[in-house]
């Protein structure tokens, strides 16, 4: 197949960035879009001789859908055209012999460029620092039924905690809104017995940090849950307004005795 | 403003801004009721409305919620700037290719615009009415005299009576639709009320009430540019 590529190029973070326009031949439908990539740029070190040469740097690592590397915004919407599907599980196949792809790197004051089509989203990082954990061991594997955990809330709190964290919601909002990410890592802990007991602090936590790293409000588009690779649900963002009221309204800051016995 | 409101959480301020609206949907209904008795819809439409407008212009328990009624549209729009704003800071380099209109909620791309678009109408309906009531501004001149200014029947028919200002009026009230449209349901989520079962219904409800709001709002002006 054959296709024209529009790629955003940037030096680095300060530098003013520009499209560049690649031709690319001999490209197989069964190509990960990646992989497409890879030639490109193989195509860019072989075709350069003199050096350095300047290749396109993108994000990646699993390619197998799951550590949330892959971040390409193609053709306005991120992820590409298959829905429920990272950049690196797209095909070629998925688009038509002679197109023209427009790459762009995600788009956010909270996701800064770092270098061409790759983002700095250590916001994402600092967000879960803030509460997206629980602060005791909670051992191994239980017993089956040693803490009993409705089927449902089971099944929810596993669909949130598919969030793989890639930044596509964020991508997505017109108004770079991370409320997608926040409330799946909210809810997958607020779901289940070992969560709920921190449930109050972390959410104010972590809708505080949201807050400060400068991400968007959610205005209730639902583009997040759209193009989610991971199609986490909308609910979950509901999900998250309800705890974080319901936080504001009981979470009473007492003087603390310090730890208990032991 | 001061610096705390901007402080308050994205999600507080969502809450009140959903709080806010979801209060001036309740108001619509009531205005829109009063409203269609301008039309000839009984024998005695023209006694029912001024009776209607002598209640709602006296009576002590409209007075408070007129209040309340008109703090809720102050904190409606200042959150609605603050956080459209915060919004528009969000993202400071654009995309050059981007899809997102055709795949999701056209409405809610545009809440600022109908909003204001609500507000226009709402300027031009003060001027019109409320002002005239409290002595600010004169009553819209016509054919018909009001006999005072709470005579709103006689002030009405005379706006309505001018084609320019009838079609201004549908064109604002559509803006109203679909500002309604997107805020019914959206407001429901940032009180935090997702269900499987009863989101769908809201949405549903939603959609119909932004029908009947709209159409019952323009049918006046568009009956009185029929006759
Ligand atoms: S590279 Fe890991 S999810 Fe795409």
């Amino acid at each position: 197949m054959k296709f024209t590529l529009k790629i955003w190029r940037q030096e680095n973070a300060k530098a003013q960035g520009r499209f560049e326009t690649y031709q690319l031949d001999n490209i197989s439908a069964d190509c990960s879009f990646l992989e497409m990539l890879d030639i490109l740029n193989e195509k860019l070190v072989n075709d350069n001789i003199s050096l350095p040469v300047d290749t396109i740097t993108f994000d990646h690592d699993c390619r197998e859908g799951i550590c949330g590397m892959c971040s390409l915004y193609i053709n306005g919407r991120p992820h590409g055209p298959e829905q429920g599907t990272t950049v690196c599980q797209l095909h070629m196949r998925r688009f038509n012999d002679g197109d023209t792809i427009t790459i762009e790197p995600w788009r956010a004051k909270a996701f800064p460029v770092i270098k061409d089509l790759m983002v700095d989203r250590n916001a994402f990082d600092k967000i879960i620092q803030a509460g997206g954990f629980v602060s005791v061991s909670t051992g191994g594997v239980p017993d089956a039924n040693a803490i009993p955990v409705r089927k449902e809330d089971a099944d929810l709190a596993m669909d949130a905690a598919a969030c793989i964290g890639c930044g596509a919601c964020v991508a997505a909002c017109k108004n770079a809104s991370a409320m997608l990410f926040v409330s799946a890592k909210v809810s997958q802990f607020a779901l289940l017995p070992q969560g709920k007991i921190e449930a109050k602090e972390r959410v104010q936590a972590m809708v505080a940090k949201m807050d400060e790293l400068g991400f968007g409000n959610c205005t209730n588009t639902y583009a997040c849950e759209a193009e989610c690779p991971k199609n986490i649900s909308v609910e979950n963002i509901a999900r998250m307004n309800r705890e974080f009221f319901f936080s504001k309204l009981t979470l009473a800051k007492r003087e603390s005795n310090g730890g208990g016995v032991g | 403003m001061s610096k705390s409101v901007i402080m308050l959480s994205s999600l507080t301020k969502k809450f009140l801004m959903a709080f806010a609206g979801l209060f001036l949907v309740m108001f619509l209904p009531v205005h829109l009721g009063i409203n269609l008795f301008i039309l000839p819809l009984t024998e005695n439409h023209v006694e029912i409305f001024k009776e209607a407008v002598h209640f709602m212009t006296t009576n002590p328990l409209i007075k408070v919620m007129e209040i309340v009624l008109f703090s809720a549209l102050f904190l409606h729009m200042i959150f609605g700037v603050i956080l459209w704003f915060e919004n528009r800071q969000a993202r400071p380099v654009g995309y050059k290719v981007s899809q997102k209109s055709k795949v999701y909620s056209p409405a809610s791309r545009f809440m600022i615009h109908t909003g204001i678009m609500v507000l226009l109408f709402l300027v031009l309906h003060f001027v019109n009415f409320y002002f005239v009531k409290l002595g600010l501004t004169s009553a819209p001149a016509g054919l018909n005299t009001p006999a005072d200014n709470h005579d709103f029947y006689n002030m009405a028919l005379n706006l309505f009576s001018q084609p320019l200002y009838s079609i201004l009026y549908v064109v604002l009230i559509c803006g109203l639709g679909v500002h309604l449209h997107h805020a019914f349901q959206s407001a429901f989520q940032s009180l935090g009320l997702n269900h499987p079962i009863y989101t769908p219904v809201i949405k549903g409800v939603g959609l119909v009430y932004s029908i009947v709001i709209t159409a019952g709002f323009i049918s006046i002006p568009i009956f009185f540019m029929l006759q």
